[in-house]
């Protein structure tokens, strides 16, 4: 059995010991807790040169694993906070994902930025943020969540060897998670997309990330009271793929969608809209549902918090609803 | 090798005294002893560029190109006098204002007024425009207008070269105004902490847009910058192409070694405005009577008074040099409006590799 955090770790240690090529930069590298367990002594197995610990520096250090990218390198700058990622915006969004595009093909841009979405513990508004339906908006720009230890290292490593630049964000909830994740593969990325990880029938829960492993949880406990659920885990946001949640949802009727992000304008809503597009008016059963965070910045006080964050609980409720079921109390 | 500590306190780093002054450095250049073929070719290629950007800015004003130009006339010894001393295998980005950068590195001008135009056959196959120029033959990695944003990239490029340990460089070109954005101090900091092969060339014309640097900056030289980030550096006339390329020679020579970072700070000016082929002298103080005494700066004349003076060129070598670099673009300009724009399939099919 493996976790989330040392399959990224594991990731890593492929990557670097197969590709010279391959670099990190980003704060916190040689500091033993900053990334969690996910890059522990990476520094002391490939050495200081490949494994760069960085000035507070959040644009210069993507700029320059950009410009790393230009000339022959496959490196990987990692942001241990998204909140604090949002300061190489420039570097993501209007350098790294329009380059190939801007320049007429001419250059492939083979970048990977990793963003951890590391928050609750009363860390509040500025430690806290997802923000994945923004970077997903962006053509050029491979947005990639994994929900799995499996996935968490073979999506990266997948990532790492894709000639464009990924946006790969995992979640420090999910670092816990274990799982028999066999050897490492090396996959296609433009090839990856949604899954169908779990076949029921009465229902179709969507989520990415730590979302879809809420959706697997409360897909379980539902089972135990009789409703068998489809879960996809979207796994790649951009470009994103909804032929396995509209297949899916053409069988159930029904769809709850789960994202630990904002409402307007997110994941949810291009889930919910791209899938009841492509399906015939009438098809579906009940009115589709989103769960999302209030629209509000994450609080620090413990009782707000709690409030906050969709849970297992939050999305077996919904779920019995869409059926009309009405859950015991108690 | 230079010593970096001379090169720092030679001069008061906050100050441009002299060099910002428009009626100094008028005279004809003090040429070095020796060969001073390259000179010729030096001059060649400024004409060159100033040729390629009346061109353009003819056009601009005729409706024939549509994308916003930025020119730099005034400005072409900075471009030339650095691009003397790179290699190949060296990397080179720019910013806006980058046509210079683009010709002095041996970019086609064909290639670049078919990129002016949109056209299939351009620097950028039609996708970039005038701000978004590439020429990988040359080193030329790639300019763009968010300001200051390729400053990080550069110095990615250098830390490449380090890691390829070739003795490559990497070279940023930005202007004054990419000084007062933070990623500019990141990168400076940054290379110097990474000890990054990367030359960091400022061109101070004086102005970001409409203002002029004395309304945006405490003081007016950006050298201090380089003092405050470690970083050796070296003010010159950026008018003057054998100090830039004596500077340059100097700087990549301390690169190379494997001593990190190097800064040049290159004082010239714009004659024409921040876009378009206007000369802008409504806007900002001092412009309107600044600009005719600039233009008495002229690197080009300054240049040619001295290989003549020195009985190195004379005027019909001259007129031939301008016939030549005039027929140039204007045959790169003609060929460029024949051929063709972009297909349809162009506009998606660059967005990602597809595994291609």
């Amino acid at each position: 059995m493996t976790s989330y955090g040392i399959a990224i770790r594991q990731g890593f240690g492929y990557l670097m010991t197969r590709y010279p090529n391959v670099f990190t930069i980003g704060q916190g590298l040689w500091s033993p807790w900053y990334v969690g367990n996910s890059m522990t002594d990476l520094d002391r197995e490939f050495g200081r040169e490949r494994v760069i610990d960085t000035p507070v520096s959040e644009a210069g250090c993507t700029g320059a694993a950009l410009g790393a990218a230009l000339c022959g390198y496959r490196p990987v700058v990692i942001h241990p906070r998204v909140d604090f990622m949002l300061l190489a915006v420039d570097q993501i969004v209007t350098q790294a994902a329009k380059w190939r595009s801007m320049f007429g093909g001419q250059v492939a841009v083979p970048l990977t930025v990793r963003g951890i979405i590391n928050r609750g513990g009363e860390q509040g508004a500025q430690h806290s943020q997802a923000l994945h339906s923004w970077f997903a908006h962006v053509p050029g720009l491979r947005v990639v969540m994994p929900a799995t230890a499996r996935d968490a290292r073979d999506l990266l490593i997948a990532s790492v060897l894709s000639d464009d630049p990924v946006l790969y964000i995992d979640d420090r909830w999910l670092y816990g998670l274990d799982e028999d994740i066999g050897s490492p593969g090396e996959r296609e990325l433009y090839k990856e997309g949604p899954r169908l990880v779990r076949e029921g029938g009465d229902l179709t829960l969507v989520g990415a990330g730590y979302s879809a492993h809420l959706c697997r949880e409360a897909a379980e406990q539902l089972a135990a009271d009789g409703v068998m659920c489809d879960v996809v885990d979207l796994r790649v946001l951009n470009p994103l793929d909804l032929d396995v949640a509209v297949r899916s949802v053409g069988r159930t009727g029904r769809l709850l969608v789960v994202d630990g992000d904002w409402g307007c304008c997110g994941l949810a809503g291009e889930v919910i809209a791209g899938v009841t597009e492509s399906l015939e008016p009438g098809m579906l059963r009940t009115r589709p549902v989103r769960i999302t965070l209030p629209a509000a910045p994450a609080p620090t006080s413990g009782p707000l918090e709690r409030l906050y964050y969709p849970t297992v609980e939050d999305v077996v409720r919904r779920a019995l609803g869409m059926l009309s079921i009405q859950q015991e109390t108690g | 090798m230079a010593d970096p500590s001379r090169t720092a306190s030679s001069a008061d780093s906050a100050q441009l005294g002299a060099l910002a002054d428009a009626d100094h450095c008028h005279e004809a250049l003090a040429l070095p002893g020796g060969h001073v073929g390259w000179l010729v070719d030096a001059l060649r290629r400024m004409v060159l560029i100033r040729a390629a950007e009346e061109l353009i800015g003819d056009q601009v004003s005729q409706g024939k190109v549509r994308c916003p130009c930025h020119l730099a006339i005034g400005q072409e010894a900075a471009a030339v006098g650095v691009a003397l001393h790179l290699r190949s295998g060296d990397r080179a980005f720019g910013a806006h204002r980058s046509h210079a950068h683009y010709l002095a590195m041996g970019g086609s001008p064909h290639r670049l007024m078919a990129e002016v135009q949109g056209k299939y056959t351009g620097a950028s196959r039609g996708m970039g425009g005038s701000m978004h120029l590439m020429d990988l033959e040359h080193g030329l990695y790639g300019t763009v207008p968010i300001v200051g944003a390729t400053i990080p990239v550069a110095v990615g490029a250098g830390l490449a070269a380090k890691l390829d340990k070739k003795g490559g460089a990497a070279v940023s070109f930005f202007g004054d105004g990419a000084t007062e954005e933070g990623v500019f101090h990141e990168s400076m900091n940054l290379a110097a902490t990474l000890k990054a092969p990367v030359l960091f060339v400022c061109e101070n014309n004086l102005f970001s847009s409409h203002l002029h640097i004395t309304l945006r900056q405490p003081a007016d030289s950006v050298s201090r910058y380089a003092e405050a980030h470690r970083v050796p550096w070296r003010r010159v006339d950026g008018n003057d192409v054998v100090e830039v390329a004596g500077a340059a020679e100097e700087a990549l020579e301390h690169l190379r070694a494997g001593n990190g970072p190097w800064f040049l700070e290159l004082v010239t000016y714009r004659w024409r405005g921040h876009v378009g082929p206007r000369e802008d002298e409504d806007v900002g103080v001092k412009r309107k009577d600044d600009l005719a005494r600039w233009k008495g700066r002229d690197p080009i004349r300054r240049l040619v008074d001295a290989l003549m003076d020195e009985g190195r060129l004379n005027e019909a070598e001259l007129e031939a040099i301008w016939a030549a670099a005039r027929a140039d673009v204007s045959k790169a300009w003609d060929q460029a409006a024949k051929d063709p724009y972009p297909p349809p399939e162009a506009l998606l099919r660059s967005v990602f590799t597809d595994g291609a």
